[in-house]
């Protein structure tokens, strides 16, 4: 049953006035009923590429932080790739401190307001947290990522976002390539520490994957734009149309343009294709294509939008992470009739966030688990017809510990499609590797940096984010953004 | 930024301008090309190769065909106008190379890529032929600046409204046959492309195509624009534009060419309000 906001903020309201004032247990704590999210109905957002999720309302926020423990060990901070003090910052929430809690993540995160929303909490710090643990279920643990979310929100919505102080020139320049969550961390630090900092995009809007990849509905645009606007407003430079190895080499910006030190956070933007027959028929997309049509390209606004979409009725997505949750709920609201998510193992397996596989569910994605394709059809135009399609089942453990599927001959056969989009995963670009002589990369191209510092094997020249950890997530992103900025400005200093 | 300083209408539906772009024009080799954004949010990228550009003055000059809504949009444009965005130089540049005897083949607006390769051709010691077609006389291009760099130069018109009647094919058969190059490089639609491949097949003359696919962001992040290339996926944006004529799925690259189509035409009637060509022309 979908309830409304309203309904949902009523609720809490009623909670709130039995709970505040009051000394509450360990056990008053627990018990608590865990804040739903408020959320547009399925079939109203369906046609819509507003945000799904829109956020808990101040009631709400209050009462699920007091659901927090506030325990001595912190497990949540354990689970959290970079240490928030999480207990501190929903403790400041229950007080209805908003931008107090805002500015203790900000010690540690720069981008909560994201993260809040993209973040994998139930396999990080809610994975942890003792209410989930108490409840024997993660679902019931405390919902950190939204009341993370929640303060940062109200923190921006009310004007309270202090731009950091910016120290005196140090005369050096620094080069920043890419502009996704790596790179923008990055600016930030290195930009606090007084250094004339430029930006290089290669598209001709800022962002990264959280412009061109995540969709509106998922993250609104207006939130990155908003850290984009930030950096700026410190003074850094931000130069869109400019492909680094090709406008200018990497070595260009050293020895020619006068930066005495490069961050690269170029991302892991090369999509994979599985090399089954039939992937280059007319109806074939990667799903960087697909999303990059509908989000960069504004191609869901048809009529205002010059870039074209291709009609589809019946489409087929091929993955099971969150590229293959955008693919599919992005087709559902550019029109198809059905969609039908592919995945080679079980929903337990399935590397997307929780709460965008429900929400997939409840948009009436269907899910075809256990099933790999093996080759696409069409007609003599070259235009999809449909898939091959083998049962599997799952094997032993693979060396990554997930039990690898396993095809079941006999069981193939033949579904119809007219789209299909390929979403198993993204691959490092290799366009700075060629033009870098020097720069070292192991097998699967991703560049080699020192676990501390982030240094390549170029002095002067660090990396983060998706070119080194491969397809990986925003926090992690924004925490070796940090990480190699901390370094940068040491290393700047002995300059 | 990215200022247009010249404009000028080369045929019934082709245009020349030069823009503002410094970085561009002195990182840029023949062969190589940019993708331009205007127009806004709702502004499409479209591919151009650069057809010439002048360092000193930081310009590059961009040859263009109005076939549908973005390139009419771009015509529109006058001199002093803007282009939002242009990234580039894009590709990998023309293999340029002393190989001995070059036949150039261009169709079309595929003239206007051609001109710097064949130039640069010239300028390694190659012997350059050149061979030029277009559907007629009006859609000739660039004919003076191909003839000062061509050994010989022969024209094809479809209607025969200038020079010989036929298809570059005819004369790049003659020159295979009696001349004996030792490289070609065709550009132009991909029909002629193609064709022009299966024409020096026989003969084991290396053939140099430039692929004009779909694109988008033209960095490899997107595959839209992969071809079918000996068998295996090839990005054009970033594994080429150019490759190995004999290598390439035409068939396949064509049909993808014509996957949006539909959509195209739509849009396509709508944008020649305003330009004053008539329908049938462009
Ligand atoms: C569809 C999709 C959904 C996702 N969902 C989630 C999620 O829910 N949660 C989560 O945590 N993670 C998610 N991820 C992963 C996450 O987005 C990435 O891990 C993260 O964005 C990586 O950040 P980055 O800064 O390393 O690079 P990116 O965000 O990839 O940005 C790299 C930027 O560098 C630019 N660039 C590349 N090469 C050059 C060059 N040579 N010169 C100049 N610029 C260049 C690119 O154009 C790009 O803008 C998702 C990814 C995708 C594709
Ligand atoms: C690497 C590269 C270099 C190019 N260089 C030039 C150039 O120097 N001058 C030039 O005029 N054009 C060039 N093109 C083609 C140019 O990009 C397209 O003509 C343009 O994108 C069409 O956009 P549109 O919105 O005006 O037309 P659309 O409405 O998109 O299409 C109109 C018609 O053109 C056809 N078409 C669409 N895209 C292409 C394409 N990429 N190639 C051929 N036909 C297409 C469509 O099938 C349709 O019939 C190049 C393409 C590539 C990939
Ligand atoms: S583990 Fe859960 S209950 Fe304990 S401090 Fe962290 S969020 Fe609060
Ligand atoms: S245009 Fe997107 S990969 Fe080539």
């Amino acid at each position: 049953m979908h309830r409304s906001k309203d309904e949902l903020d009523s609720l809490a309201r009623s909670q709130l006035a039995e709970l505040e004032g009051k000394s509450l247990s360990m056990k008053d704590r627990g018990q608590i009923p865990v804040q739903e999210m408020p959320t547009q109905e399925p079939e109203q957002r369906i046609h819509n590429m507003d945000e799904v999720a829109t956020g808990y309302t101040e009631s709400q926020v209050k009462v699920e932080a007091l659901r927090c423990l506030q325990c001595k060990n912190k497990p949540c901070v354990q689970g959290c790739p970079v240490a928030i003090d999480i207990p501190a910052f929903i403790a400041k929430a229950a007080q209805g401190d908003f931008a107090g809690a805002t500015e203790t993540i900000k010690q540690s995160s720069l981008l909560p307001a994201i993260c809040g929303r993209v973040c994998p909490q139930e396999s990080q710090c809610q994975k942890f947290c003792t209410v989930g643990k108490m409840h024997k279920d993660v679902d019931q643990a405390v919902a950190i990522g939204r009341i993370e979310r929640f303060v940062a929100d109200w923190t921006r919505e009310n004007g309270c976002d202090k731009l950091p102080e910016i120290a005196p020139p140090t005369g050096k320049k620094v080069a920043v390539v890419g502009s996704g969550p790596a790179s923008i961390s990055a600016a930030a630090d290195l930009r606090r520490a007084g250094h004339e900092v430029v930006m290089f995009e290669a598209l001709h809007k800022a962002g990264g994957v959280l412009v061109y990849g995540i969709p509106e509905f998922r993250l609104p645009k207006a939130i990155v734009q908003k850290e984009l606007d930030n950096l700026t407003a410190m003074g850094v430079h931000i130069e869109l149309d400019f492909l680094v190895g090709r406008t200018r080499t990497l070595s260009d910006l050293m020895t020619k343009d006068g930066f005495s030190a490069v961050f690269v956070g170029s991302g892991a933007g090369l999509p994979k294709f599985m090399s089954i027959p039939g992937e280059n028929y007319i109806g074939v997309f990667s799903a960087n294509e697909y999303l990059t049509r509908s989000n960069l390209m504004k191609a869901y606004d048809v009529g205002k939008s010059h870039t074209p979409l291709f009609e589809s009725h019946k489409v087929a997505v091929f993955g099971g992470g969150n590229v293959a949750m955008d693919a599919a709920r992005t087709a559902i609201r550019l029109g198809a009739d059905e969609v039908t998510i592919v995945y080679r193992r079980t929903e337990a397996e399935m590397p997307a966030r929780k709460e965008e596989v429900a929400h997939a569910k409840e948009e009436g994605i269907r899910f075809l688990f256990l099933h790999a394709p093996l080759k696409i059809e069409a007609d003599d135009k070259g235009r999809v017809t449909g898939v091959e399609l083998i049962a599997c089942e799952l094997g032993e453990p693979d060396a990554s510990g997930r039990r690898s599927p396993v095809e079941i001959p006999g069981t193939e056969r033949v579904e119809a499609f007219d789209t299909v989009i390929v979403a198993i995963g993204n691959a490092s670009n290799p366009l700075i590797k060629q033009t870098t002589p020097g720069i070292e990369t192991n097998r699967r191209g991703n560049f080699i940096v020192d676990e501390e510092t982030c240094e390549t094997s170029i002095p002067g020249v660090y990396a983060g984010g998706d070119i080194v950890l491969g397809a990986a997530t925003v926090i992690l992103a924004m925490g070796q953004g940090r990480k190699a900025a901390k370094a940068m400005n040491r290393y700047l200093a002995t300059l | 930024m990215n200022k247009i300083l010249y404009k000028e209408k080369l045929s019934s539906e082709v245009f020349k301008i030069v823009v503002e772009a410094p970085l561009i024009a002195q990182a840029r080799k023949p062969g190589q090309f940019v993708i331009l954004q205007y127009g806004g949010d709702f502004g499409e990228r479209i591919p151009l190769t650069i057809a010439d550009a002048d360092p000193d003055k930081g310009t590059i000059t961009l040859i263009f065909q109005a076939v549908g809504d973005s390139t009419h949009r771009l015509a529109l444009k006058e001199v002093g106008d803007s282009v939002d965005n242009i990234l580039g130089p894009l590709g990998h540049p023309t293999e340029i190379k002393k190989y001995g005897k070059v036949v150039c083949v261009g169709g079309g607006i595929g003239v206007a890529p051609l001109h710097p390769i064949a130039q640069a051709m010239k300028a390694a010691g190659n012997e350059v032929k050149i061979i030029m077609g277009a559907r007629n006389k009006s859609l000739l291009i660039m004919e003076k600046e191909m003839s000062a760099i061509a050994d010989e130069l022969i024209i094809v018109t479809d209607d025969g409204s200038f020079g010989r009647k036929g298809l570059v094919t005819e004369p790049l058969k003659d020159l295979c046959e009696t001349w004996k190059p030792d490289c070609v490089v065709a550009i132009g639609p991909p029909i002629m492309m193609k064709f022009c491949a299966l024409t020096t097949k026989p003969y084991g003359i290396h053939t140099i195509v430039s692929l004009n696919t779909i694109m988008i962001d033209g960095t490899g992040m997107c595959g839209g624009c992969r071809v079918s290339v000996g068998g295996e996926t090839k990005f054009v944006c970033v594994d080429g534009p150019e490759f190995d004529g004999h290598l390439v799925d035409w068939d396949n690259m064509m049909m993808r060419l014509g996957t949006y189509r539909p959509q195209e035409q739509e849009s396509h009637h709508r944008c020649h309000i305003g330009l004053n060509i008539p329908e049938g022309e462009a």
